[in-house]
């Protein structure tokens, strides 16, 4: 069994390393798909597995973007000037200039990402349920609404970052291993946590705070540190996606609450809440019918994705994984005795 | 920073100023209570929250616009949204919400986000992403120098907002449907116990919370400005004010809906308009902590 899984990952993360150079079209797309994958598995850390279900994660995603690029502007030039000026091709970075931007820009957004999650945590994790939701994405939608209001970072017409230096075909790659580097972190990061004491301590959390807080655990210290957690990585894929981009502006594509924000709870609904590899087939699965939807329903494909997001929260909200562990308990070493079962029906 | 200043001295040199602005914020904030009506009286009878609120003010608008671009009068616009948002109350309704009722409450608001993505990409795809609005051809009035000017089209929305309010509150107290509703807010399963079908009451109230939506949206698309997309913006406004107000206090929703518009119309004078759609949802996260604070403070008693 063991021997089997260890085969299993190799194959998935050779598949990792083939992928981009056997399906050189598709660059951009595998690096989305490792972007849904990250975003679902986070959203999964304090949704599925804490009963948190944030809808302003999305906010980190905004958040990284703009640190990674300020800080990638600020380290050469005065932001000010830059922004002012809206890139326009006057400012110029060396190679070295560009890729020690890229690597602190991301670093600190994870960091300040991280932390900001702890400073909003404080306040918003008093919320429960649905309030919860509500007042994250209150937190998401006012972020995009003040940053568009402020001239220092661009203001509505958003940050141009310079692009890669030397071939595109290269840079798709180069911003492929960055995600996928974020993307394997995070799976190999949230696999062991949730074996950890730590894990199950979130997860008594879900099944019943007023008892887990009985128990001793220091709810909301372990809600924080969980929160900061999924940030440091929102934020960090945040900060790629701002220099795989190019241009970003606050509303549609930093903080874009109805699109990126709503798409990661799709994702993990869709594979199923609350387990390891749920979010990750619910992102591969909602990226393929988006892109099908894209492509062949031009013009009403967000109509579609809304069908989509109805029909899966409404109908299918065990997820892929649910319905497997429902289907086949035996893979997941559910032992179900025949005779109890039967005797239930 | 000195604009926001020389803003703040202009209120204070000139107080006529705050009677313009409280009077335009009370006009737009009967039209927020409107929608936040009908989402306490959804959120109290079957415990959803809508989200697709917005999107539901929005479509009403967009049948009245769409009735005058076709000839027809625009005051007949009001009623003919009521009627068009019942049906679509309905089939969304039946659809969606009446499988989401009986399921926890995180289903439910991102059942409604979804429709309301929905909604708001279909509207874009029929009537087009630009701002619509319809002109009555009504005078302004003017006081004190033209300083305070009243809209008659403004007038006319607030006294149709407010009979639409007056036959609201009368039908929920008198009818035989009112009292069934009331009597499934308070304890559904006693209800049923009772005799009274709550699925037809649940529909029913769906619908009739879409319809107040429309009707308002009718009223809106008379006064302001609409667009595919405004949706999100009043969902948030109507939840702050139940938020604000709790659920079925009905003079309760009618003050903070004022007060909202007040208050908004002040941030928008005071910061630019720019600010606006930032100062709702701020708002929305004051009243959050403040109830948060103020549930803490129970809690502390209790032990």
């Amino acid at each position: 069994m063991a021997k089997k899984k260890i085969i299993l990952y190799a194959l998935i993360l050779a598949f990792t390393f083939i992928a981009p150079f056997a399906f050189p079209n598709f660059g951009t797309q595998l690096a989305t798909l490792w972007l849904m994958i990250i975003v679902a598995l986070t959203w999964d850390m304090t949704g599925g597995q804490m009963g948190y279900n944030s809808l302003g994660n999305i906010f980190f995603y905004g958040t990284g973007m703009y640190v990674a690029a300020l800080i990638s502007i600020g380290r050469v030039y005065d932001i000010g000037d830059y922004t002012s000026a809206a890139g326009g091709g006057i400012y110029e970075f060396t190679d070295v200039q560009y890729f020690s931007g890229v690597f602190l820009g991301v670093l600190g957004a994870g960091v300040f990402c991280s932390i900001s999650a702890v400073i909003i945590g404080y306040v918003t994790f008093g919320l429960r349920g649905p309030y919860f939701a509500i007042g994250t994405l209150g937190v998401a939608i006012a972020a995009g609404e003040l940053v568009s209001n402020w001239d220092w970072v661009g203001g509505g017409q958003g940050i141009s970052l310079p692009g890669y230096p030397g071939d595109p075909d290269t840079g798709k790659v180069f911003f492929y291993f960055l995600f996928a580097a974020v993307g394997v972190s995070v799976f190999v990061f949230v696999k062991w946590l949730y074996e950890t004491r730590f894990g199950a301590a979130i997860n008594a959390i879900r099944d019943d705070e007023e008892k887990a807080e009985a128990m001793g655990i220091h709810t909301l210290r372990y809600k924080l540190i969980t929160w900061s957690m999924a940030a440091f990585f929102v934020g960090m894929a945040g900060g790629i996606s701002a220099f795989q981009l190019l241009h970003f502006e606050p509303l549609e594509t930093a903080y874009q609450t109805i699109f990126l924000g709503i798409f990661m709870v799709v994702c993990v609904l869709l594979g199923g809440k609350g387990t390891l590899w749920g979010p990750v087939i619910g992102a591969i699965l909602f990226h393929l019918f988006k892109e099908v939807t894209w492509n062949y329903f031009l013009g009403w494909q967000w109509v579609a994705l809304g069908a989509l997001i109805v029909v899966t929260v409404v109908y299918f909200q065990d997820g892929v994984m649910g319905w497997l562990v429902h289907k086949r308990p035996e893979w997941f070493g559910i032992q179900v005795e025949d005779k109890i079962a039967g005797e239930t029906e | 920073m000195d604009q926001v200043l020389s803003n703040l001295s202009l209120l204070l040199e000139f107080p006529i100023v705050n009677l313009k602005i409280i009077l335009d914020g009370i006009m737009i904030g009967a039209l927020f209570a409107l929608a936040a009506y009908g989402l306490a009286l959804v959120w109290g009878v079957m415990n959803v929250k809508n989200l697709a609120q917005g999107d539901f003010v929005i479509a009403g608008g967009y049948v009245s616009w769409w009735l005058v671009q076709h000839g027809f009068p625009a005051l007949l616009g009001v009623p003919a949204a009521f009627i068009v948002m019942w049906g679509i109350g309905w089939v969304a309704y039946k659809l969606v919400i009446s499988r989401v009722i009986e399921r926890d409450l995180f289903t439910s608001l991102l059942a409604t986000f979804g429709l309301a993505i929905m909604l708001a990409q279909i509207m874009n795809l029929l009537f087009g992403s630009d701002t619509q609005s319809v002109d009555l051809g009504y005078k302004t009035l003017y006081f004190f120098d033209g300083i305070v000017n009243i809209p008659i089209a403004k007038l006319i929305g607030v006294l149709m907002a407010a009979a639409l309010a007056t036959g609201v509150i009368i039908f929920m107290k008198t009818s035989r449907m009112g009292q069934a509703i009331r009597a499934t807010a308070q304890d559904a399963r006693a209800a049923r116990v009772m005799g009274i079908d709550t699925e037809k009451v649940y529909a029913f109230t769906f619908s009739l919370n879409s319809a107040i939506c429309g009707a308002a949206g009718a009223i809106i698309v008379m006064v302001w400005v609409i667009q595919p997309f405004y949706g999100i913006s009043y969902a948030i406004r109507a939840f702050v004010i139940v938020t604000a107000a709790g659920l079925g206090n009905l003079p309760g929703v009618i003050a903070a809906g004022l007060g909202i518009g007040v208050f908004e119309q002040y941030g928008a004078h005071i910061f630019g308009i720019s600010y606006q759609q930032a100062i709702a949802v701020l708002l929305l996260l004051l009243v959050l902590i403040f109830r948060l604070i103020q549930q803490r403070r129970n809690r502390q008693v209790l032990k």
